[in-house]
């Protein structure tokens, strides 16, 4: 195939001449070969972004993703996009830091703009406790070299005039963590990017082609079976949010996760009225503005395990109470649509990136309601892990077997509602 | 939304309840004669099942009983609910 076409102003000119008809696909379709060097299970942002730099870090160039769907409909299409840095602990805010950077420079590396959008995350606090944990939260992350700031409900009112910081509301705005360099990104265009990107680097992009099967000798992976034939691959690196548990079970391991539905909602577009991020884990719900004009919200899974892609309405309306508590001008507008992800959550709210007592196969999986913040990094450190079977010094803290250390790394409090 | 029958009380909404995750985990009885692996396995390990799957709710807003639901988790429909017996549930799950 012809190299790509690099993506410029001027390549947009010339294509807006001969009316848009000239524009070339952006990545192979390709079809199975019967063996790889590895293969990466899952399409999603997670799993292209492993490709993608097990290729251009690791120099491996024979390998597959095999996506059961298409490219992206998972969680990666799915979730509000939210961009942050600003967790508590060193081990987590190391690995998000390490995205966030890699996220600033991502649409000049992969050459596709994915419109990430550096417009602040504000996480409210309702309560002296809340202002306490925020304090804490905010220093940890300069420690660590993160930027953050707490700002006082005058200063939200300020960048925020929507906002309702009465003092006589149920819950009460006391001030917030901001963090400046957090934003929201393009969530499809980080999936075809990556996949654009690793496409060019000779990885096999195949869709519809769902795993059924992993097949080992001894200990040793050997290869999946899939809907499309039996491929062979001494690597395989499960990244399948939600069905990581599914996976895990066609090669007789165990994971500490639940699938729970997480639900999200868009408005009928309006003109702009709000320029940044607000969270808030006392209300319980979240909310930016699309470049479209739509409200983008969400708020907290469904407390059962479910595979539906869809979760309950007294969830929706819980949700929508938190908004309003917020924001009572948002009383009147309308939402246009509603839709749920499978999303994989730990005990810990930490992901699980890490080698398996199988020999050869590894698994990404455990982001819960918030991985697509670290799409890049951990696409980063698991090629790291895949290519030289041993962890990147960021994701060796991220290891399944922290469950039986006892090492786990509690992020609740940052994490828990926050995506 | 949900409508779950407790065995007590009948069928309420989902809102009325509480979730209690997987079912039939049995507490070690010696706990102290486990490894780091096996305590590993009954503290944090779970089937996470995609299908027929057994779990306990708890009827928080109502009884306040726990008991078994049989749920299929990718439709969502609920095939039986049961009283919590003393020895292991007996619903069969053909999964
Ligand atoms: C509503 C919602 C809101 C969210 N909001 C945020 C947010 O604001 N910020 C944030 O950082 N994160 C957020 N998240 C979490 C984030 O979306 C996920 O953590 C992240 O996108 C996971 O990416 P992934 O590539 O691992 O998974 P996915 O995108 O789900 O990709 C996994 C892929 O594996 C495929 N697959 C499954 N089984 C098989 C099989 N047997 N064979 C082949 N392929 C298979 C699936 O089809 C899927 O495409 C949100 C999630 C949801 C659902
Ligand atoms: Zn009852």
């Amino acid at each position: 195939m012809a190299p790509m076409n690099k993506y410029s102003a001027f390549s947009l000119f010339k294509n807006a001449l001969t009316n848009n008809k000239n524009w070339q696909v952006s990545w192979r379709d390709a079809t199975p070969k019967s063996k790889y060097d590895a293969i990466i299970v899952g399409g999603g942002g997670h799993g292209l972004a492993t490709a993608y730099y097990l290729a251009k870090n690791h120099g491996m160039k024979n390998i597959a993703v095999l996506e059961k769907g298409w490219i992206g409909g998972g969680n990666t299409a799915r979730n509000t996009t939210i961009v942050r840095s600003n967790y508590l602990w060193t081990e987590s805010s190391l690995l998000y830091e390490k995205s966030l950077k890699l996220w600033e420079g991502l649409s000049q590396d992969i050459n596709f703009n994915v419109m990430f959008s550096q417009r602040g995350v504000y996480n409210l606090g309702h309560t002296l406790q809340d202002m306490r944990d925020i304090e804490r939260r905010v220093s940890a992350n300069q420690l660590n070299g993160i930027d953050a700031e707490v700002v006082d409900a005058q200063q939200i009112k300020q960048a925020i005039p929507l906002i309702n910081t009465s003092k006589n509301a149920r819950y009460p705005i006391l001030g917030a963590s901001l963090q400046r360099r957090a934003g929201v990104a393009r969530h499809d265009a980080v999936a075809w990017g990556y996949a654009r990107a690793a496409s060019e680097l000779g990885v096999d992009i195949i869709q519809q082609c769902e795993v059924t099967g992993i097949r080992k000798n001894g200990s040793q992976v050997m290869g999946v079976d899939t809907s499309r034939g039996y491929i062979e691959a001494k690597k395989v690196g499960v990244v399948v949010a939600g069905h990581a548990s599914v996976l895990a079970d066609m090669a007789g391991i165990r994971l500490p996760l639940e699938s729970h539905p997480l639900q999200a909602y868009v408005s009928e577009p309006l003109k702009p009225v709000l320029d940044t991020v607000i969270m808030s884990n006392a209300v319980h719900g979240y909310i930016s503005q699309s470049d479209k004009g739509e409200l983008v919200i969400g708020a907290g899974i469904d407390p059962y395990i479910g595979y539906g892609q869809r979760g309950s309405f007294c969830t929706i309306e819980h949700c929508m109470q938190a908004i309003i508590a917020l924001f009572p001008n948002f009383s009147r507008v309308r939402m246009l649509r509603q839709w749920g992800g499978i999303v994989d959550v730990s005990p810990d709210a930490c992901p699980i990136l890490s080698k398996t007592p199988v020999e050869g196969l590894y698994f990404n999986c455990g982001w819960g309601t918030g991985g697509f913040k670290a799409t890049p990094g951990s696409g980063w450190t698991f090629a790291h892990t895949i290519a030289n079977n041993q962890p990147h010094e960021l994701n060796a803290p991220f290891s399944l077997d922290r469950f039986s250390t006892g090492a786990l790394i509690d992020e609740h409090g940052a994490a828990a509602v926050a995506h | 939304m949900l409508l779950i029958k407790c065995p007590w009380c009948g069928v309420r909404d989902e809102t009325e309840f509480s979730y209690g995750g997987e079912a039939g985990i049995e507490r070690p009885l010696k706990p102290e004669d486990l490894n780091d692996q096996e305590w590993a396995d009954y503290l944090f390990m779970r089937k996470n099942t995609r299908g027929l799957f057994l779990e306990q709710w708890n009827h928080s807003l109502g009884c306040r009983q726990w008991f078994i639901v049989e749920r299929n988790t990718v439709t969502y429909e609920i095939i039986a609910t049961s009283k919590i017996k003393n020895e292991a549930p007996d619903i069969q799950v053909d999964a």
